[in-house]
């Protein structure tokens, strides 16, 4: 029987009332008394040197309040990057600056020149079209490869070239490698790009600055999936306001994927002009505008090898990327294509030897940082591409290639730093064959032949790192934050239960879940506890929600509060019972002695904790509330396997999914239906990602494919019905509930698994085709058919 | 969108007058002009909706004709059409349905986005545009891209359709917009078959007079095998370049004719 309630059950998401019925709060749902409006003078160029803006027509236009550029700025900070890589040579990565609104040049088509404030949107808009600007358009650096030529065009006149840093690992293993590529049976090797992508969550960026002039505070209001990480780098690096002065609030967010992780020019301007003018400052993100002002993801371009022994054992793997990281770094860009790139290399598979070569590139376009997934996918996609073009070259049964290099035994320390606590990739293979059914796919590929369709199979494997931590290790590898989280559970006079909690929802389902752990803990309904998040002045603190770290981290946190709780509870309790602490019991919401029937209820406790009248004063204070901070000791590593099944038209190129499934191995699961609704989401976007999606820009800079008329985003038609298990369960074995996470493992494991269908499918209707770069579009498939 | 006034006329007569003001615009089901005025890339003083007008609306059999008022959304098109099937069929198979329930055929005749799928129809058909003040033979109507035979000011009021013996459109869609990346209309008539073809060229909707030649002489798929597309003037982009276009015109074309009912 599945559970109805508490850890394990699947109540629906409570969340989803307000969403389905209008009722939610977003950011753009927040206008303030005297508000006005911002409109940004975007570059419209991609690289060059602003000779002069002439803002006097504009300022007398109707509605006009003020309008800023970027000498306006002079003496406040610039956007500040959030992680320091350190190179080959041991040499700080190099480090440009990143104004909010550009001086002296443009780096991007998008790149703010001026912000102009009125009263109503379309004031301002007017008023920007009446600013005179004069830019000397420069060549633009768009291709990685080229922009480390000796004589490209520097993004940054100011550093000594376009590479941002040339970072090996482990360095120390480089000559080993090679050395094992030397004596190794077969090599196989495979040049791919990881394609750039915009996440386009269904909200676009919203941000209303509103500075208090009573009280000295400024509040943000942004859609954020980290109001206090913004908190902290607009605070102390940009506008340098004190913590007790600054507000940030995160209200309902539609979608974040990554993209909102990011502190944006935008969101400091706000708040920046709030205090200038002193009334209320909105801007809302067109869609047009989010194309070329939030962040992008992945933009790899790499190299890979692997060497075999004669048994087909993996010996090494040497690999060499360029990534994107577009005109300025944005908060976390340094670390993806590094920490959180390089360590996932092992993937599965025990592969001795491990060298990781990144160099990370300035070109003149939008900054490249995390995307759901953030390293993880680059990283999966080329290794799985690899291990399957190594079998077609082998001439081995995939699968088989992949079982007979599998790590089997936990904990288990991989040659590119990280250790997996736990896993059972062979089961999680085993699931999948079963959920896919696998041994009926020569029947369906005849019956795909007999339409005159061609049918591929394509199966991974990945691993993925969630909830990177612990902060003293985060710290050495270059992050300029901790990655702990926290909670406080305050319980009420009558029992009931908010818990202030540092992540944030912006689709996740914590307002379901996180009531679920808290339920189950202490044995009451969940309708009695409510979480609290997105308002810096309500929650403790917290570094927010990405890298599917919510549950692990900020969940775990939670436990350690409620814990707290709990222990206070039960002294209370033993006060009330009249009894000795060590005898107190507490389930199903009920305190009892143990071995008698004496019993109090969780209210009787809690009303006693807030009315102190038979309380042992002396030994605790009154109320129950605790906050506890939680530090991961290691990450955690989800980890399953994916297939795919896929129909190729082969006069049109046009690809469909014909099936999918997906096995994976989330450790413990709190609530079944969303960790389902996670995995569906991310596949989706994998598919997205392997079929539809492509950022791509002209040799001049300019953004092609800048608005869903050319920007394919997948549609429900698009994709299949998915066919997911979450039944291999290996529990995390340093967090209290057990559980890895669960957000990004579909947009890791989903984009090889399609490729390699492709691959397939091609390869039954006689066509070898070594390999084709995402986005699979019919134009591309037909091409690579008929070459 | 810059300010702008609106006018509701209620008949053609009215719309007519009101068009021939200052830098006044019909406004049909606002699909394409309301982007275009978010985006600030045209500024008409005065739309003239066109949607109040009830002579416009409607579809109508009659004989070996279907007449389609100028205003008719797509969604009723689909619906209603049932006397030309394929019509029918294309029109459901435009955009989503917010957009065919507002997008009207006088809208996307008179635009003439050389993706759009309704030129492909009223080419292939051999249609007759009706407006305010004359009739237009499809033949003479599409001029290029986003270019017709409407003087300014003029009114798309319905558009006639001789309904053929089969007919059929192949709908290859652009990824991402859905628009045709290559849509081909296959009309077969008593006394030959026409072949449109949209989403392909620089110019704008056009006939492959090859495909019709062989059409009308065999109609089976076969008849189209040994030609070959001209890539010469066909769209390269994002999504495609010439040369596919080209290969894809030519199965399209098959398809059409294999699926014609
Ligand atoms: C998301 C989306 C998807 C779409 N997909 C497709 C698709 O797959 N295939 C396709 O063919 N189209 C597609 N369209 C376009 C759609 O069909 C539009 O409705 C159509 O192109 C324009 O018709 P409208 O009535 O909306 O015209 P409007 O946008 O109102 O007007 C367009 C132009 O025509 C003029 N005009 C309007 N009515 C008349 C008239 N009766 N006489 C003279 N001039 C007139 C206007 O002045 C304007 O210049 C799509 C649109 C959207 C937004």
């Amino acid at each position: 029987m599945p559970k109805d309630h508490g850890i394990g059950a699947s109540p629906k998401r409570r969340e989803d009332v307000r969403f389905l019925t209008g009722k939610g709060q977003y950011t753009d749902d927040i206008n303030l008394h005297g508000q006005t409006y911002v409109h940004f003078l975007r570059s419209d160029v991609a690289h060059g040197i602003i000779k002069s803006i002439d803002t006097s027509a504009a300022e007398n236009m109707p509605g006009v309040v003020r309008i800023f550029t970027g000498a306006d700025f002079e003496g406040v900070g610039g956007l500040p990057c959030g992680w320091q890589i350190t190179d080959r040579h041991g040499q700080p990565m190099q480090e440009p600056g990143h104004p909010v609104l550009a001086r002296g040049k443009v780096r991007h088509v998008g790149d703010p020149i001026a912000a102009i404030i009125a009263e109503t949107k379309e004031q301002a808009r007017d008023a920007a079209e009446a600013i005179e600007l004069d830019i000397e358009e420069l060549p633009a650096v768009v291709d990685m490869v080229s922009a480390l030529a000796p004589d490209a065009p520097k993004v940054h006149d100011e550093l000594t070239s376009n590479l941002c840093y040339d970072w090996g690992f482990v360095e120390e293993n480089k000559a080993a490698v090679d050395e094992a590529f030397e004596k190794a049976a077969h090599v196989t090797t495979l040049e791919l790009i990881n394609n750039r992508l915009v996440a386009n969550p269904m909200e676009p960026r919203v941000a209303v600055g509103d500075y208090n002039q009573a009280n000295d505070e400024s509040t943000l209001y942004t859609t954020s999936q980290n109001p206090h990480v913004i908190r902290l780098l607009m605070g102390a690096f940009v506008l340098g306001i004190p913590e007790h002065k600054l507000r940030v609030v995160a209200p309902d967010v539609g979608g974040g994927f990554g993209t909102k992780i990011f502190h944006y020019a935008e969101e400091a301007f706000v708040t920046f002009a709030s205090r200038q003018i002193r009334r209320p400052v909105k801007w809302t993100s067109t869609r047009s505008e989010a194309f070329m002002s939030d962040a992008h993801g992945r933009d790899h371009k790499t190299k890979i090898e692997l060497a075999l022994d004669a048994d087909n054992n993996f010996m090494a793997i040497r690999t060499d990327t360029y990534a994107n990281m577009g005109a300025y770094l944005s908060t976390f860009a340094p670390s993806v294509p590094t920490w959180l790139h390089g360590t996932l290399m092992a993937g599965n598979y025990k592969t001795p030897l491990i060298y990781v070569n990144v160099k990370a590139v300035f070109t003149n376009t939008v900054p490249v940082d995390a995307y759901r997934g953030a390293g993880r996918p680059e990283a999966t996609f080329q290794l799985e591409r690899l291990v399957d073009k190594a079998a077609r070259e082998l001439g081995v049964d995939p699968i088989a290639l992949r079982r007979q290099n599998f790590i089997t035994q936990f904990p288990y320390a991989t040659p590119v730093a990280v250790e997996y606590d736990t896993g059972d990739y062979i089961a999680t293979m085993d699931r999948m064959e079963e959920i896919m059914d696998l041994s009926g796919f020569e029947a369906r590929r005849k019956a795909s032949e007999a339409k005159g369709k061609w049918r591929g199979l394509g199966v991974n494997c990945y691993i993925e790192a969630c909830g990177i931590a612990p902060s003293n290790l985060v710290g050495q590898l270059g992050a300029r934050a901790g990655l702990y989280d926290a909670a406080t559970v305050r319980v009420n006079a009558t029992g009931s239960i908010s818990v202030m909690v540092g992540a944030h929802s912006h689709g996740q389902g914590h307002e379901t879940t996180f009531p679920q752990v808290i339920a189950e803990m202490i044995g009451i309904d969940e309708s009695q506890v409510d979480i609290v998040h997105g308002d810096s002045s309500k929650i403790p603190f917290g570094m927010g929600t990405y890298g599917s770290r919510s549950l692990a981290v900020c969940g775990s946190a939670m436990v350690r509060a409620a814990e707290k709780v709990i222990r206070k509870a039960k002294k209370i309790a033993a006060h009330l019972l009249e009894a000795s602490e060590a005898d107190i019991e507490l389930k199903d919401g009920k305190f009892s002695v143990a071995g008698t029937d004496k019993e109090c209820a969780w209210g009787d406790v809690t009303l006693a904790a807030y009315v102190p009248h038979n309380y042992p004063l002396e030994d605790i204070e009154p109320g129950l509330e605790e906050t506890a901070f939680y530090d991961p000791a290691n990450f955690t590593y989800p980890s399953g396997a994916y297939a795919c099944e896929v129909e190729v038209d082969p006069e049109t190129g046009k690809v469909t999914i014909e099936k999918f499934a997906a096995a994976d191995d989330f450790g413990n699961v709190v609530n079944p239906m969303i960790v389902e609704g996670q995995v569906h989401g991310g596949i989706a976007q994998g598919i997205g990602q392997a079929l539809l999606e492509a950022a791509v820009y002209d040799e001049n800079g300019q953004l092609q494919s800048a608005s869903y008329m050319d920007y394919a985003m997948p549609r429900a038609d698009d994709v299949p019905f998915y066919i997911v298990d979450h039944s291999c369960c290996t529990p995390c074995t340093h967090n209290p509930l057990g559980v890895k996470g669960c957000g990004e493992a579909g947009a890791i494991g989903s984009p090889p698994a399609v490729v390699n269908a492709v691959i397939d499918a091609l390869a039954s209707g006689g066509k070898n085709v070594p390999h084709i770069d995402m986005p699979l579009t019919p134009h591309r498939v037909w091409k690579a058919i008929n070459q | 969108m810059y300010a702008f006034d609106v006018t509701r006329p209620k008949t053609v007569a009215e719309a007519v007058a009101a068009l021939s003001g200052d830098e006044a615009q019909a406004l049909g089901g606002g699909q394409t002009l309301i982007p275009t005025l978010k985006q600030r890339l045209a500024a008409p003083a005065t739309l003239v909706s066109l949607s109040a007008i009830d002579e416009m609306k409607g579809v109508c059999a009659d004989g070996g004709t279907l007449t389609i008022g100028g205003g008719t959304t797509h969604a009723t098109v689909a619906a209603e059409a049932s006397a030309y099937p394929a019509l029918a069929a294309l029109a459901a198979n435009i955009g989503d349905p917010a957009v065919r329930s507002r997008g009207t055929i006088g809208g996307s005749l008179a635009n003439n986005d050389p993706s759009a799928c309704y030129p492909s129809a009223a080419l292939a058909s051999g249609a007759t545009i009706v407006t305010n003040n004359r009739e237009i033979a499809a033949d003479d109507y599409f001029q290029g891209l986003f270019t017709t035979a409407l003087n300014e000011g003029e009114i798309i009021t319905a558009v006639k359709f001789p309904v053929p013996e089969k007919a059929n459109y192949q709908k290859f869609v652009q990824p991402a917009s859905r628009f045709s990346l290559v849509g081909v209309f296959v009309a077969k008539y008593a006394d030959g078959v026409r072949v449109a073809v949209t989403g392909a060229s620089e110019n704008g909707v056009f006939r492959w007079k090859e495909a019709e030649a062989a059409l009308s002489a065999n109609f089976s798929a076969d008849a189209v095998e040994g030609l070959t597309a001209s890539a010469d003037g066909l769209i390269n982009d994002l999504h495609g370049d010439a040369e596919y276009r080209a290969h894809l015109i030519k199965v399209m074309t098959k398809r059409a004719v294999a699926a014609a009912k």
